[in-house]
């Protein structure tokens, strides 16, 4: 690259504007005496438009602008797990460690740490053709995880000498005939989804251990969610929960524009809660991006793109990873400033004309995939949607829509209610039971989905009878229909209803959640058998083993004693009828 | 740095000045304009290159013209901090109003404020006891938390802002709380309500003032909870102490957001505020908290008056999406002639379960909460059912649902406004009272256990004793 004076035109916010160079779009440059690092975001005559990555005041027109030749990218290896990073691949501890506790400019850090030796296992030997996504080596990169470790993109060819050992992720590890030497460490462009052979429909549910999610309206692994809700509604909860509980291999958090204190409280508890798939800390999988509402917006821009690709780096391992984006309405908000300082005519509501394009390129980066190494892995997608005022007739809440399968709607009204999780199970939906509904019959009951539809029939019914009770009052109602609004209390109060607080409640497993639902229908049938035989409506709802039924899943061990509740509430509802 | 004059303005708008080719003048950088009239302004960098600098006046721009000199100063707006803050005046700009002596400046602080690292926070867990039931029951407030009220014109915030830094404090220590108060954009009237009140109990001298008033200067409120934010941040975090921040009125400083948008010529976001609120508003919020390795800290209170009493308007909704819940104020309940009129069903703390509990306030606080919310959600519903179908209709647990709603709101939440009530013996033990005007039978949020422990009269009798 020839050498370039670029110096600073302009300064507006976090858009400079730079004469004297012409990079490439997207390409990294440095701004200004400090060196702050920015992304070339538009080419417009002989001056280039910048999105600069730190906090502007104080640069002056005339300092320099430097291009470094690179596109904004994340650096790629063993010492991703456990990490938190902000918005454009900073490790945060390490900010701390040379800024303190207050985020100051002008720091660059390292995404992974060059240093630090890896144990590793080559698994290819001399003599083997490879090519770019081949695994040629692991490295136990976490008590849980184990690092693929692969060739990088646009490589391929003959293995000259391959070495397991100890070394830190810069070093060489294999080398092939043509003389191109492979380390642990790759980089890849932020904006560019990584490749695969192709893409697989999702058949497999990610199981989250969320009754209403789970059971109602499931995400398939590879599959997209969106989740909007106004402020207070349940989002975050819901996407720590899925980060905590969902079966997932991999997790990636992305903290977009949200408050600094909800990261704490992942990074204070992740540490401490044990995976259920494998009973170790649940930090092993996970990495976090917090880029929070007061860190510059450009980085917050930035943050979804570092968080999905290296998602799709794991995933290009074969794992199934599951990424949350909290929110993609603060995404939506960082490019809407910055098209704003660009000048450029707003589409909706202010926001860019390419807004749904780009929530789309970047949902499309979900999905299961053949990866080039042949095998299977995914990445899922859930993005928490935050919609001005609650109401989701809003650019961002459509576009999301649009794109996403599965749409689970909080419900201000339930959140007011203390109905948690305050998902709305009359107007949210999923795509994907059919294509999941086979593995349910196979892993977990054969009328699994038969099961599924009866509850949510149930559901529907309630809501049709709830109108006539306003207008009306329950008495006035046959006996069988009042029996059908208990039973559904019962579905909204036993099962849909999940305490994301409490040790127990927090996670059912799927058996569980089908076993629970049994039950619900158990009661059902039990209660119509003996009021038909003569017994009060009122006597079959309060016979005190349903109530022992009903508690019991805040007890550890339900799973074990619910068959034996479920007996003893039929028995006890069945005495109910002789009594009479 | 550069003294240098200029008499390059080419066109004012609104707040905002634009001048031609100056020297390269910085991003953020503070301004001086002086007037024909020999008066002086000032302003700071919003938008600068080489041809074109736009400036934003605080004290607005009334007399500005072509000839008045512009200085660039060099730097961007800091405030003088040290612990002579405490005690102390300020006007909206960081000048005294007190007609004492400049600050002398231990250390220069930027205003704008670094973000905090948010691996470097603390999660916020220590109780804070306000001596209000409402909210020391169902929406505590934790050290370190952002809790805004959220309120509408007429109703009396101000006393319960009041209330509030009077009585904070945590229990079982006796660290005291220094308020800084910032006022932006209210009237005389409230501003001496403030000072005398704070004057009345002594809190004067430990308190800091930066203050706006509804005639100063418009602009200028853009950057008056951004110093009273450095002072917090100083206080807080060089000198440990445990800093409450109350500002009022954030729907001026939003107004005044606007006005600067609008002038600008930006394409507007909802209801003509600038798209960008949300961020700039989390500038201001999210300085709240505490840091690892430091012992103060900053608790939150900011007030804010919902246009037209509608809490999906811009100002509470972008609020209520970066504070860590929120304490509405309800003008029914003020009608009703009960103080504070705090409605708790939409009020919420996020960080309550964090700070309650064993230990912390009570075992039985959190059951208690759910059962004193559960309740009185159900009585006001019923309320507005009898209104239709008579009392004659409901029965047994619907009737004591009800009656609880009113003592609920008679006993529970009023209180006077120097009534301090203690968590324990005041709060939750008044709580068990009035819920045991209910069967314990349809008390299903209360575990049997804190039923055999608390419950005025279900009390095991070996408790008795
Ligand atoms: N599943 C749940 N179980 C128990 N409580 C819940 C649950 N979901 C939400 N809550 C309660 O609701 C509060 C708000 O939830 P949350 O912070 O997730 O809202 P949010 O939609 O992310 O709001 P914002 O948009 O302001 O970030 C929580 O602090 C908690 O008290
Ligand atoms: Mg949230």
């Amino acid at each position: 690259m020839s050498k370039e004076n670029g110096v600073i035109y302009r300064i507006s916010g976090p858009v400079v504007t730079a004469v004297g160079i012409s990079p490439r779009m997207y390409e990294v440059v440095r701004v200004g005496d400090e060196g702050l690092m920015g992304e070339v975001i538009e080419l417009h005559g002989d001056q280039s438009v910048i999105q600069v990555y730190e906090e502007t005041s104080g640069i002056k027109p005339g300092e320099p602008v430097i291009r470094t030749g690179q596109t904004l990218s994340v650096q790629l290896g063993p010492g991703l797990l456990t990490q938190i990073y902000d918005g454009i691949q900073r490790p945060l501890p390490k900010l701390e460690e040379t800024m303190g506790v207050f985020i100051t400019r002008g720091v660059d850090a390292d995404g992974l740490d060059l240093e630090r030796k890896w144990d590793f296992n080559a698994v290819v030997k001399k003599g083997d053709e490879i090519s770019s996504g081949h695994v040629i080596g692991k490295v136990q990169e976490t008590e849980t995880i184990e690092h693929r470790v692969m060739v990088p993109p646009n490589v391929s060819g003959k293995v000259k000498s391959i070495k397991s050992g100890s070394f830190n992720i810069t070093e060489t590890v294999c080398e092939l005939d043509d003389g191109t030497e492979i380390a642990m460490m790759q980089e890849w462009p932020v904006r560019h989804p990584r490749p695969f052979v192709q893409k697989y429909a999702p058949d497999v549910p990610l199981i989250t251990g969320q009754r209403i999610l789970d059971f109602l309206f499931p995400l398939a692994k590879g599959g997209t969610a969106g989740i909007p809700g106004p402020f207070g509604s349940g989002k975050t909860v819901t996407q720590q929960q899925l980060a905590k509980w969902s079966d997932a291999q991999i997790v990636v958090y992305i903290g977009c524009g949200e408050r600094g204190n909800e990261m704490t409280e992942v990074l204070d508890e992740f540490p401490h809660l044990i995976d259920p798939n494998t009973n170790k800390p649940l930090m092993n999988r996970t990495v976090m991006i917090a880029n929070t509402s007061n860190m510059p917006v450009a980085a917050r821009e930035a943050s979804v793109y570092t968080g999905i690709t290296i998602a799709e780096y794991f995933r290009d391992m074969g794992y199934n990873v599951a990424l949350m984006a909290d929110s993609t309405s603060r995404w939506a908000e960082a490019m809407r400033e910055i098209s704003s300082r660009l000048e450029e005519m707003p589409g909706e509501e202010g926001y860019p004309a390419y807004l749904s394009s780009r929530l789309a390129e970047f949902y499309e980066r979900a999905g299961r995939v053949q990866t080039l190494a042949g095998s299977d892995g995914s990445v899922s997608v859930i993005g928490a949607v935050s919609p001005p005022g609650g109401d989701i007739s809003e650019p961002v809440s459509q576009g999301t829509l649009r794109i996403v399968k599965v749409f689970w709607g909080l419900d201000a009204g339930l959140a007011r209610q203390r109905h948690f999780p305050a998902i709305n199970w009359l107007n949210s939906y999923s795509l994907y039971p059919q294509a999941l509904d086979q593995w349910y019959r196979d892993n977990i009951a054969p009328d699994f989905p038969e099961v599924r539809t009866e509850i949510s029939t149930l559901l529907q019914i309630e809501s049709e009878l709830q109108e006539i009770v306003q207008l009306v009052g329950s008495d006035a109602l046959p006996v069988d229909q009042q029996l059908t609004l208990e039973v559904a209390r019962m579905i909204r109060e036993f099962f849909l209803q999940q305490n994301a607080f409490h040790d127990v409640d927090t996670f059912s497993d799927l058996d569980l959640q089908y076993h629970m639902a049994k039950a619900i229908l158990s009661f059902q049938e039990e209660a119509k058998k003996a009021i038909a035989g003569g017994a009060q409506l009122e006597d079959v709802v309060n016979v005190p083993a349903r109530t022992d039924l009903m508690r019991g899943r805040f007890e550890k061990g339900y799973e074990d004693r619910i068959s034996d509740l479920v007996s003893e509430m039929n028995k006890q509802i069945d005495a109910s009828m002789e009594a009479n | 740095m550069s003294g240098k004059e200029y008499r390059t303005i080419t066109d004012v708008k609104g707040p905002l000045v634009f001048l031609n080719k100056t020297e390269p003048v910085s991003y953020g950088e503070i301004v001086q304009l002086m007037l024909s009239d020999g008066s002086i302004k000032n302003g700071q960098v919003l938008d600068t290159s080489d041809e074109q600098v736009i400036v934003q006046v605080f004290e607005g721009t009334a007399s500005v013209d072509r000839q008045t000199g512009v200085k660039f100063l060099g730097d961007v707006f800091k405030l003088p901090v040290s612990k002579g803050l405490i005690g102390r005046i300020l006007d909206g700009a960081g000048r005294p109003r007190d007609g004492g002596p400049d600050i002398v400046a231990d250390e220069m602080a930027d205003i704008i404020g670094a973000a905090i690292n948010p691996y470097s926070r603390q999660s916020p867990e220590s109780f804070i006891q306000t001596g209000i039931s409402a909210i020391d029951a169902c929406t505590s407030l934790v050290r370190g938390q952002k809790l805004p009220i959220f309120s509408a014109s007429g109703l009396p915030h101000n006393d319960i802002a009041l209330q509030i830094a009077r009585q904070a404090k945590l229990v079982g220590s006796d660290d005291d709380f220094v308020v800084v108060f910032c006022a932006m954009g209210i009237t005389a009237e409230e501003y001496n309500f403030f000072v005398h009140d704070l004057e009345r109990t002594g809190a004067l001298e430990n308190s800091a003032l930066f203050v706006n008033l509804a005639d100063d200067p418009a602009v200028e409120r853009l950057i008056t909870p951004r110093l009273a934010l450095t002072a917090a941040e100083y206080l807080a975090f060089e000198h440990d102490y445990h800093v409450l921040v109350i500002y009022t009125d954030m729907t001026n400083y939003c107004e005044s957001l606007r006005q600067i948008g609008a002038a600008r010529e930006e394409v507007p976001g909802r209801r003509g505020y600038p798209g960008y609120m949300y961020t700039d508003l989390a500038m201001l919020y999210e300085r709240a908290g505490l840091v690892k390795g430091k012992k103060g800290s900053i608790t939150q209170f900011p007030i804010l008056t919902m246009p037209g009493d509608d809490i999906t308007h811009p100002i509470p909704d972008l609020s209520g999406y970066i504070t860590e819940g929120q304490i509405v104020i309800s003008r029914e309940l003020h009608q009703k002639g009960i103080y504070p009129p705090i409605n708790v069903l939409p009020s919420l703390s996020r960080l309550m379960n964090a700070g309650i509990g064993d230990g912390k306030t009570r075992e039985d606080h959190k059951s208690v909460s759910d059962q004193l919310y559960a309740a009185y959600a159900q009585g006001r519903e019923l309320r507005g059912l009898v209104a239709i179908v008579g009392e004659d209709a409901l029965n047994e647990r619907d009737l004591q649902l009800l009656k609880f709603a009113d003592i609920f709101e008679d006993q529970f939440l009023r209180q006077s406004r120097d009534e301090d009530r203690s968590i324990s013996e005041g709060t939750l033990d008044l709580a068990w009272k009035l819920l045991s005007n209910i069967d314990t039978k349809y008390l299903v949020r209360l575990d049997q256990k804190w039923i055999d422990k608390y419950h005025p009269t279900e009390r095991s009798s070996s408790e008795e004793e």
